[in-house]
């Protein structure tokens, strides 16, 4: 809210700099979002008086203006604004002059005649176009005859501009501060300062009518409505507001209208209390109802719009004709106009709830709506409606109708909260004694009663927001002041910090990946619902946001690799080759049927380009297959499985390059895959030949691990025997091994593959493959004779397997 | 001449021209002529016959002495001339020692991982535990158990993606708060957790907001946890994270889960308090909030609040990292461009 300085002033002696009080306020009520002071980087403009405006010889728009400014002879100025005319008190930027932007006005010559300045719209000197009264929006300000301006004076304090407004972004609890009245409390306590309240009582009545025969009121919704007001004036001119009441709006950012809406909006700013004024000539039935209409009947707001109504919109209604949204807006059709006569005011209080339900539904969110929501002091309905009433009368030159109608009493109910100073001390961690803590409490103006060390704080209606005595304790802490609390750190039993054994294994995981040469990198959960589907391990439904923001992210991932492609192609398409990314992270699977999706632990990297930076001793190696394979083994290997990994060729990924891909097993359950993505996909993805691997995190955590246990290092040597063998392409190392394997259990100790070729002066379907086999007996010497008949057993077995030729 | 002048003479002569040979070939020839059996003093000692009985042992005490003269000069020369044989070939296997080393590429920590990984092991060295919960949470638990019931205006605060009525993605990780507390024993002693994640809100990405970010929830509960606790645990928190020369304040604030509320600043990062344009002239900079747990979330989770009580607090790792980094634009973190994640990683 837009607290006045100035405003401030009125309830109280307050000798503070308003950069002071803000930062008072800031720390201890509402943060500020700004102190501003509007007249700040303006220069020489002062007040003028148009003595004579005719046409430009020149121009078609353009008038040259004689204009008295406090000097001897008046100045030359030519204006192009189409209301300027003779004997009007204006705004004038005189030579020399900084206007809005720190714009400086100079001197000059317009079509030939000379201009010595210019004459203003309130735009041009700072003013927001949304509180510039709507006749002068397009042309300059003219000061009203009640201003009493003087030509030659600066226009600042005229136009408040010499204010400091403390704008406060207030907490949704805060209600209160929505309002000068609750602003002035609250600054009343932080500085121990007694308020003065200048409610004004409604004088200014005819005693002739009686409100009932007038107009009656029906309230059928009687739960959502907390309180029901209406007062009558009649015989309203309605004519602009008093100057002082538009300068104080529009220094709020309310536009000053007319009076009547005028004097609504100022009780608002006042009290906290929204209010609506009904044309009452324009009412047919003269009976206001307050409760519904049908699903999608047609209703126009003030504000021009066409809209369609919700059944459970609360609404105001002449008969059954609806005439406001209640607590949101008005209606077009009951409209205060230049003609109305009578005036019905509304004051009362609507369910927050239903009102929040309503602005948000029609995207509503006016001033009004915004303090419904927060909640409205129940103790002021009344006087805010007199107050209005009286300021409607006096202005309008009316008189109010002497009763109201009172469809519903406001119910302003004191709040009583015990609680003890054992307490306050115990949460707060101070040592504060009754006195202190009675101080603070009188202080907001709460009634204290004490005994021996029990508070029975009685809290006024205005603070809605006191219930509990956690409400209290925050009230004593704030006013107290956080910079007077000390820093303690808990006491109390020890507890042990320690990682779970899966969050260990996760920060290993990402530390070998790490060492690996992979950069850690993290994506959006929410993808396309295309991309969310690519690359899935297992069959799921997708998860769907149910109004996503953009189609871009509107579906939750059931694969990581699809967002490291993404990012992949944001580095090839920054000209960075080499990306080596990984991450880990949850995908999201859901069961047909349920609502709610189950969120798996991932883990997936991709690597395109080289993981080698170029270098000047050799040439950089590609990466390939093998080079993933490397890093995901040492991985798996390092987890320390209970079962063995494998490898096995895997056709069934449609992203994936057919002849390329591995599902990975752990035992015989698969737990991922990795290879080279599918040319085509590539493609889409346009990103160069990456390979990439996906593991199902949450099972490799789940998977039983080995105990370890030490090896004892042997003092026998091994023995080596070297086979070369020339081998149909289609026959795999791992059937290779293990038929190796199957013959000879005894010593091996080792297979090592050390060269795989196929090509020149190898046959057409064949490749040539070697192995190191290494033999060792971890209790004797072993011979050269064991070892043969070992070697030989096993190349038999070879034989016996495969068609194959030893080299 | 007699012995004794032909074995002054042989030393002499000898040990000039060991002194003049520049060859170990020629050191080892030397060695052979002048010591061997066929040399010189050889032939001279066989003159020792002719020479009377009682002058041998001083002849042969000067033969012993030229010898070894001339032996320890060949032994010299021969350790000089190694060292310059060594010398020289070390000297052609020079090389340019400025000359690149061989690249080991290390990949990097995720900038947000190690400031998160930063908090935890903090955490974890005051007693508390690190606690996961669920990205797709029930509107219970990301809204009601903490005290914000359906059409509370406090729901506004953070803009919510929903999947169904009841099932969202998690605006906040305050909901492992709740979940943590209705399963926590504390007969077996005090609740101290601390989980961090990622969070989801309905907001357009750009510089400074992001659909997607993490945070990092924060729970004491125990018999005798104070405001001032919270005071303190949030200092050790900005020291750890920023350093000794920060300040925390606390402001009042308001969330639906907490009572008191309060808001941290930390002393602007850019102008160390002085006031500039990062804090708007306020010296301060606002990372985190905090507060006493209200008893309505106490008693949701089952806890009696006349009993219990204690503090919790929420922070962004993402701000965090834009403002110890001076990173501008939080997209930078989702991207994954290599150049921005390989700058964060310093050890030191």
């Amino acid at each position: 809210m837009k607290v006045s300085y100035k405003w401030l002033k009125e309830y109280f002696d307050l000798d503070v700099e308003p950069k002071v009080l803000a930062e008072k306020i800031e720390r201890t009520a509402v943060e500020v979002d700004q102190v501003t002071r509007a007249e700040d980087g303006l220069k020489k403009i002062i007040v003028g008086y148009t003595l004579d405006v005719r046409p430009h010889p020149n121009s078609d728009h353009l008038n040259i203006c004689q204009v008295e400014v406090g000097e001897d002879e008046p100045i030359q100025i030519v204006c192009g604004a189409p209301n300027v005319a003779k004997g009007q008190y204006v705004i004038v930027a005189l030579h020399g002059a900084r206007i809005k932007d720190n714009v400086k006005i100079k001197r000059s010559k317009m079509r030939g005649e000379q201009s010595n300045g210019m004459i203003c719209a309130l735009q041009e000197i700072g003013f927001d176009e949304k509180v510039v009264p709507k006749v002068y929006v397009n042309g300059i300000y003219v000061f009203p005859e009640d201003s009493g301006v003087k030509p030659g004076e600066p226009v600042y304090s005229y136009l408040g501009m010499d204010d400091d407004v403390i704008d406060t972004s207030v907490t949704p609890n805060r209600g209160d501060l929505f309002s000068m009245d609750g602003n002035a409390y609250e600054i009343g306590a932080i500085y121990d300062k007694k308020l003065t309240l200048n409610h004004r009582q409604l004088k200014t009545v005819d005693e002739t009518d009686n409100i009932d025969d007038l107009l009656k009121v029906k309230i059928d919704a009687p739960d959502d409505v907390l309180a029901y007001q209406m007062g009558i004036v009649k015989n309203v001119t309605i004519a602009p507001s008093p100057f002082w009441l538009q300068v104080r709006l529009m220094t709020a950012g309310v536009r000053p209208i007319n009076n009547v809406v005028d004097i609504t909006n100022y009780i608002m700013l006042k009290y906290g209390q929204p209010l609506h004024a009904f044309d009452y000539d324009k009412l047919s039935a003269k009976e206001i109802h307050v409760g519904y209409s049908p699903d999608q009947t047609k209703f126009v707001t003030l504000d021009g719009e066409e809209r369609s109504l919700k059944a459970t919109d609360l609404m105001i209604k002449d008969g059954d004709k609806n005439i406001a949204m209640a607590g949101v807006m008005g209606g077009l059709d009951t409209e205060i106009d230049d003609h109305t006569h009578t005036v019905v005011i509304e004051s009362a209080i609507f369910d927050p709830i239903k009102v929040r339900k309503t602005a948000r539904y029609h995207v509503l969110h006016s001033e009004a709506s915004m303090r419904f929501e927060r909640g409205i002091n129940p103790a002021t309905v009344t006087e805010a409606l007199h107050e209005a009433l009286e300021l409607a009368a006096q202005f309008g030159d009316g008189k109010a109708v002497k009763d109201q109608i009172t469809a519903v009493k406001p119910n302003p109910q004191a709040v009583e909260v015990t609680l003890d100073l054992t307490r306050i001390n115990h949460v707060l961690g101070t040592q504060l004694s009754v006195d202190e803590v009675t101080k603070i409490l009188e202080r907001l103006q709460f009634t204290v009663q004490v005994t021996d060390e029990t508070f029975v704080v009685t809290v006024p209606a205005r603070r809605w927001d006191i219930h509990i005595p956690a409400d209290i304790l925050e009230e004593i802490a704030r006013i107290y002041g956080y910079d007077n609390l000390p820093s303690t750190l808990p006491t109390g039993s020890t507890t042990i910090g320690r990682l779970t054994t899966s969050q260990q294994v996760i920060r290993g995981v990402r530390s070998i990946l790490q060492g690996s040469g992979l950069n850690q990198a993290m994506s959006y959960g929410l993808t396309t619902a295309q991309k969310a589907k690519l690359f899935m391990m297992q069959s799921s439904e997708e998860t769907k946001l149910d109004f996503p923001m953009s189609l871009d992210h509107a579906v939750l991932r059931m694969n990581l690799i699809s967002g490291l492609l993404d990012d992949v192609a944001y580095n090839v398409a920054r000209k960075e080759a080499n990306v080596a990314l990984y991450e880990q992270g949850r995908v999201f699977y859901r069961t047909d049927g349920t609502d709610r999706p189950t969120e798996v632990e991932h883990l997936a990297g991709a690597i395109t380009g080289s993981l080698e930076t170029k270098n000047w001793y050799g040439k950089e190696a590609p990466v390939d297959f093998y080079q993933l394979k490397g890093i995901v083994d040492l991985l798996l290997h390092d987890l320390n499985f209970e079962e063995s990994i494998s490898y096995v060729a895997s056709k069934e990924y449609p992203e994936m390059h057919p002849g390329r891909t591995a599902d990975i097993y752990l035992g015989d359950k698969v737990i991922g895959f990795m290879g080279q993505v599918h040319p085509q996909v590539a493609k889409q993805f346009k990103i160069p030949e990456t390979y990439v691997f996906e593991l199902d995190l949450q099972a490799i955590l789940d998977a039983p691990k080995k105990i370890q246990h030490y090896d004892p290092i042997s003092k026998y040597p091994a023995i080596t025997r070297d086979v070369a063998l020339l081998i149909d392409q289609k026959v795999s190392n791992t059937e290779i091994v293990a038929a190796l394997q199957a013959a000879s259990n005894r010593h091996l100790e080792k297979i090592q593959l050390f060269d795989v070729y196929a090509g020149k002066h190898i046959p057409e379907g064949k490749k040539s493959v070697a192995y190191t086999l290494t033999y060792r007996d971890k209790h004797n010497t072993l011979t050269e004779e064991e070892v043969n008949k070992e070697f030989e057993q096993a190349i038999e077995s070879l034989k016996k397997a495969f068609k194959v030729e030893i080299r | 001449m007699g012995l004794h002048e032909q074995l002054e003479e042989l030393k002499t002569k000898s040990l000039k021209e060991i002194s003049r040979t520049d060859g170990l070939k020629n050191l080892e020839d030397i060695r052979v002529n002048v010591l061997g059996k066929k040399g010189p003093l050889t032939e001279i000692l066989r003159g020792m016959r002719d020479i009377p009985k009682e002058e041998r042992p001083k002849v042969g005490e000067l033969s012993n002495h030229v010898r070894d003269n001339i032996v320890t000069a060949i032994d010299e020369k021969k350790a000089e001339l190694e060292k310059a044989h060594i010398a020289k070939k070390l000297e052609s296997e020079t090389i340019d020692v400025t000359l690149p080393g061989k690249p080991v590429t290390q990949g990097q920590p995720h900038v947000i991982q190690q400031i998160i990984d930063n908090i935890e092991d903090l955490f974890l060295g005051m007693g508390y535990q690190v606690i996961q919960g669920p990205e797709v949470e029930t509107d219970k638990y990301n809204f009601e158990m903490l005290n914000l019931p359906k059409d509370h205006p406090a729901r506004d605060m953070q803009d919510t993606f929903y999947i169904t009525d009841e099932i969202l993605m998690r605006s906040q990780t305050s909901p492992v708060q709740a979940r943590t507390m209705e399963k926590h024993d504390f007969s077996k002693g005090p609740l101290k957790m601390i989980s961090p994640g990622v969070v989801y809100r309905r907001d357009t990405d750009d510089a400074t907001h992001s659909h997607q970010f993490h945070q990092v929830e924060g729970l004491v509960i125990d018999k005798n946890i104070t405001m001032t606790d919270l005071k303190g645990t949030l200092e050790v928190l900005a020291k750890e994270l920023f350093g000794d020369r920060f300040e925390v304040r606390l402001r009042p604030s308001y969330f639906p889960f907490t009572e008191p509320s309060v808001e941290a600043d930390v002393t602007c990062f850019n102008c160390m308090g002085k006031g500039c344009s990062v804090c708007k002239q306020t010296g301060w900079i606002e990372v985190l909030g905090a507060g006493m747990v209200h008893p309505n979330v106490l008693r949701m989770a089952g806890v009696d609040s006349k009993v219990y009580g204690g503090f919790a607090f929420g922070l962004g790792p993402d701000r965090f990292a834009m403002l110890r980094y001076g990173v501008d634009d939080i997209r930078n973190f989702y991207q994954n461009d290599v150049r921005f994640l390989t700058q964060f990683s310093k050890k030191g």
